[in-house]
């Protein structure tokens, strides 16, 4: 017996009891949401040297791990651009994120000075629209609005966490080279009148961290759907 | 036979010879008990040759990642290169003070040259914008603290200085040993041109 795919659509959409929409009115397959995490360093490169005597390249890995897991438990597609203790450079980091289509590129880093967390954007000049080619130094020009925005909302979701949270633009190599909004994530010790009351390597401060960081992307990826 | 003249000559020089070896033997113990004792003879304040000039340092703090203007009035030589070298000169060594707000080690000798430029493709006028090229030492940036914002701010307070004191720099490159570096301690962009109009002092902090 030979059925029509229309009648055997229909035959399984009865024993289903789900409704019948034609293949002209079924809705568009959702678009991926990709977020990239940068853990900084790694390797030979240790990066910063933290008070307790971590390494700078331990805690990114730790705290891409952590938010890594909660991102994917909210449903999120998660590429990172590294899951041990390799060394990569700046360039192959930004290639990574540029192939994932990323909506979102967060770069990781932790530091002895300052305090609190430390968002920062591209220095560049913002740009009007993507050439067909742009150049790979200043890819991320087209999207700092878009960054600057993104560090609004990651900003708003640490400042209800209870962080001290300071915005400002860098020039680090990678970022720049990004097309995605992308964002680098410095974490200092929170102090309190100028003693270090928790240190980036600190097991409760950085799972604290990750949960702002996650709520803040979960609230920016509604932003960006929105009509 | 020698003469009377050539005898007496012959025993003045080695009188002199003597006096001379004896000089010098002193002025080495001399020496020799200082470095010892760790005297420092260098001098600890500017020598009085150039007048004292009121001068801008755009001073970092860590704690809220912002630059303050700090007035200061010292010595300043009139050549503007030598005049850029002299205020990162100063700007370093209040960074390497036990109390600083930015602690950076190294001082003044942290700053090796300032070159001024005319800026690539703008007219060489008398007061045309210029590009500070700053040669900065290899033991300045290894022994800078590693970081975004601390490296950031360094580089900021940088050109904000010399911006404020001699504003016709507008653009400012850096090399290290007279190398590029691709980051100043593995983060700041080293091997970018750096505008010193967006160096301006940034906003602080928010809760």
């Amino acid at each position: 017996m030979h059925w029509s795919k229309a009648a055997a659509a229909a035959l399984a959409a009865a024993l289903l009891g789900t409704p019948l929409v034609s293949a002209q009115n079924a809705p568009p397959p959702a678009v991926k949401y990709v977020v990239v995490i940068d853990a900084a360093h790694g390797g030979d490169d240790g990066g910063a040297r933290l008070g307790s005597g971590a390494l700078e390249k331990s805690v990114t890995l730790a705290v891409g791990t952590r938010l890594r897991s909660l991102l994917a438990a909210r449903g999120i597609s998660v590429v990172t651009t590294r899951d041990g203790d390799t060394a990569l450079d700046a360039d192959k980091r930004a290639g990574i994120a540029n192939h994932a289509n990323a909506s979102l590129c967060l770069s990781l880093h932790a530091t002895e000075s300052g305090s609190g967390i430390h968002i920062f954007t591209s220095s560049l000049a913002p740009a009007a629209a993507p050439g067909k080619f742009p150049a790979w130094k200043t890819a991320q020009s087209t999207y700092v609005a878009r960054s600057t925005a993104a560090a609004g909302v990651l900003n708003a979701a640490l400042a209800q966490a209870g962080f001290t949270v300071m915005l400002g633009r860098t020039g680090l190599p990678g970022i720049d080279s990004m097309t995605c909004p992308a964002l680098a994530i410095e974490i200092a010790p929170e102090r309190a009148n100028d003693a270090a009351t928790a240190e980036p390597d600190d097991a409760a401060y950085q799972t604290k961290i990750a949960q702002a960081i996650a709520a803040a992307v979960l609230a920016w990826k509604q932003q960006e759907v929105k009509p | 036979m020698i003469s009377r003249f050539q005898k007496i000559l012959f025993f003045v020089l080695l009188a002199a010879s003597v006096a001379m070896a004896g000089i010098l033997l002193h002025l080495r113990n001399r020496a020799h008990k200082q470095m010892l004792e760790g005297q420092d003879s260098a001098p600890t304040e500017a020598p009085d040759i150039a007048p004292m000039v009121q001068a801008t340092l755009m001073v970092a703090s860590d704690s809220d990642g912002s630059l303050r203007p700090q007035a200061r009035a010292f010595p300043l030589p009139s050549d503007e290169g030598a005049r850029a070298r002299a205020l990162l000169a100063r700007l370093f060594d209040l960074y390497a003070t036990a109390d600083s707000s930015h602690p950076v080690p190294g001082g003044a000798s942290g700053v090796a040259q300032v070159f001024l430029l005319a800026v690539p493709g703008s007219p060489a006028a008398q007061d045309g914008p210029q590009l500070a090229v700053v040669n900065l030492t290899g033991a300045f940036a290894n022994g800078h603290p590693s970081g975004i914002e601390t490296e950031m701010l360094t580089i900021q307070s940088i050109c904000s200085t010399l911006h404020a004191n001699l504003p016709r720099i507008a653009q400012v490159r850096f090399l290290v040993d007279g190398q590029t570096r691709p980051t100043l301690a593995g983060h700041a962009d080293l091997t970018r041109i750096y505008l010193t109009q967006d160096a301006a002092p940034a906003g602080g902090a928010t809760e």
